[in-house]
């Protein structure tokens, strides 16, 4: 049962996926992680985004990743404007906690069935010309549809992170996250950063979302896995760590691809929401917490 | 006295008028869905008690649900006990599920808990989907016990739901009406000003988390009988966790009646946009008026009612 091999081969499965994954949370990092807002419809945009990238490939035979990329605009926007709606209904009456959390989830559930009533409940997947493919080192499989999503994780990590630190809006939400009023006094408005930080949030999703599909075929319900991975991966990297993001989703990605290998893919969900249960009872600050 | 025991009554009147229901003999049909109906003032009064009065949003619901369905399972496939016995047992292990998720409040509030609720709900799920006993992924056919005590087995099932309503609301009217509910809405609206005034905060918490723990689970068991076939996807289908905070906030989450509209007006518009239309189309209603509710009119409908009399 146990061999090197298959090991190795796990482990570099594993590592692959925690790029990808580190991708699919960096929207909620940052939305959640700085911002403290419970978005817990993110998931539901990463599966938008993927049918989406379905769509246009099906259609015009345009690559995933093309798609998430030219998408992350129309994203943007939407993000926005649920920010809107969710900021005017909830956070400026201080009515978030409860019902902002009911309203997200609404919202998830309601992307879910929307897509569910329009594609069915087959799985989706896209045609590209490298997801067949895979080269070897040294007896370790790397297939392409793993690496390429695992290289543009990195790379969206990377630029979030010099956003965050290098460009005005993006010192802005990191300063929105520490002291609102002191921002303001800055001449800043802190509803309109938000609103920015959770367009970007949201137009992540799109790009995570093309990765997703290149990696594994996609169905409406596929969004309840990915919950409990991004929060996970949030709350294990240190809630608004960018790098913790990045680390978390590695840690993850190995650690779900062992078991996968060793105990068989169906105990797969449990790794994320077991590893979230136990970071929140024996260090909610995570890892990298400030 | 002479009041305490007007709901009584009433809830006793309600089972009575739920007896003759099912002895018309009307269509089998209205039957199932009033079941389910039934099924969901359980489901929303049980949330209710934790969602609406203690300020703790379960995302849950389809974990204690699915618990007590699958403890009436194993043990159909063990002893085969009475129905009475399952329900108990379910409540009984809910309950227990109850109770630790209480603990976890100590660490955990906010968002925190509702994702590790949420957590909570795809762990169980991944564990009866391995757990072939119970059925696995692929699930397990139910039989029926032959020979209910009266009519046949669906009657039987939905008159089990009209006293277990019953119960569930008035165990939450009970709540509501004496210190312990007034100490969970203290919690709610600042837990640590609470604890300062001397409001046993941790065991209250643990009481509201077992009570509806063990109200879900009690609602779960009777649910192998009625779809005679158990399957991960259906016991712990998210159209629970939805409904379950969906039909308290239509209704309004500080008053026992609130859950009770909800379940009734959303429970019926599901169930005749199922038949009319489509049941995928019934869930997004259901998104779409919670949505629509929390941003139009948090209060819900009891909330709107209080608005216009004030005027």
């Amino acid at each position: 049962m146990f061999s090197w091999d298959l090991l190795a081969n796990a482990v570099v499965a594993g590592l692959l996926l925690g790029g990808f994954y580190a991708a699919v949370s960096l929207g909620i990092g940052l939305v959640f992680g700085l911002l403290d807002i419970a978005n817990i419809a993110q998931p539901a945009f990463l599966v938008l985004g993927a049918y989406m990238s379905f769509v246009l490939n099906e259609v015009w035979g345009i690559d995933p990743i093309v798609t998430g990329v030219l998408l992350t605009p129309v994203f943007y926007l939407i993000g926005a404007v649920v920010y809107r709606v969710y900021y005017g209904s909830f956070e400026r009456r201080g009515d978030e906690g409860l019902r902002g959390l009911v309203f997200f989830f609404g919202i998830l559930f309601i992307l879910e069935v929307s897509l569910s009533l329009k594609f069915g409940v087959d799985y989706r997947l896209v045609q590209a010309e490298y997801i067949g493919r895979s080269i070897e080192i040294a007896g370790v499989g790397i297939a392409f549809r793993y690496l390429i999503p695992c290289v543009m994780g990195i790379a969206m990590t990377a630029t979030l992170y010099l956003f965050l630190s290098r460009t005005f809006y993006g010192r802005a939400i990191m300063a929105v996250s520490q002291d609102q009023g002191a921002l303001r006094l800055m001449g800043a408005n802190p509803v309109q950063i938000k609103t920015i930080a959770f367009g970007i949030g949201i137009a992540a999703a799109s790009l995570a979302g093309a990765l997703l599909i290149t990696i594994t075929p996609v169905v409406p319900s596929t969004d309840r896995d990915y919950i409990g991975r991004m929060f996970a991966i949030t709350v294990l990297g240190g809630m608004g760590s960018i790098g913790g993001t990045l680390a978390a989703g590695v840690i993850l990605g190995v650690i779900e691809s062992l078991m996968a290998t060793f105990f068989g893919p169906s105990w797969a969900p449990a790794v994320s929401f077991g590893i979230l249960l136990l970071v929140l009872a024996v260090r909610p600050a995570g890892l990298f917490g400030r | 006295m002479r009041r305490a025991g007007w709901p009584l009554l009433i809830g006793v009147a309600v089972v009575v008028v739920g007896i003759a229901i099912a002895s018309l003999r009307a269509n089998p049909y209205l039957y199932f869905a009033g079941y389910v109906i039934l099924q969901y003032i359980v489901i929303a009064t049980a949330w209710n008690i934790l969602g609406g009065y203690a300020g703790y949003v379960n995302f849950g619901t389809p974990a204690f649900f699915a618990l007590g369905a699958y403890t009436a399972v194993f043990l159909i496939r063990s002893v085969k006990p009475p129905l009475p016995v399952l329900m108990l047992a379910g409540g009984l292990v809910a309950g227990l599920l109850g109770l630790g998720i209480g603990y976890l409040t100590l660490r955990l509030r906010g968002v925190f808990f509702s994702i590790a609720t949420l957590a909570l709900s795809v762990v169980l799920q991944t564990v009866m989907v391995n757990w072939e006993y119970v059925g696995g992924s692929r699930g397990l056919s139910v039989i029926r016990p032959s020979g209910p005590p009266f009519g046949n087995y669906v009657v039987f099932l939905f008159t089990i739901m009209v006293a277990l309503a019953v119960f569930a609301v008035l165990v939450a009217r009970f709540i509501e009406r004496s210190w312990i509910g007034r100490g969970l809405s203290a919690l709610r609206d600042n837990e640590e000003a609470a604890e300062c005034m001397g409001v046993p905060t941790l065991r209250l918490k643990l009481f509201a988390t077992t009570v509806s723990g063990f109200l879900l689970g009690l609602a779960g068991a009777p649910f192998p009988y009625y779809v005679t076939f158990i399957e991960p996807n259906s016991a712990f289908a998210l159209d629970y966790a939805v409904n379950a905070l969906a039909m308290p906030m239509i209704g309004g989450t500080t008053s026992w009646i609130g859950p009770v509209i909800g379940a009734v007006l959303l429970g019926s518009a599901q169930q005749l946009a199922t038949v009319t239309i489509s049941s995928e189309l019934s869930l997004l209603i259901v998104g779409v008026v919670l949505v629509g509710f929390v941003v139009v009119a948090p209060e819900g409908i009891l909330g709107l009612i209080r608005r216009l009399r004030g005027r």
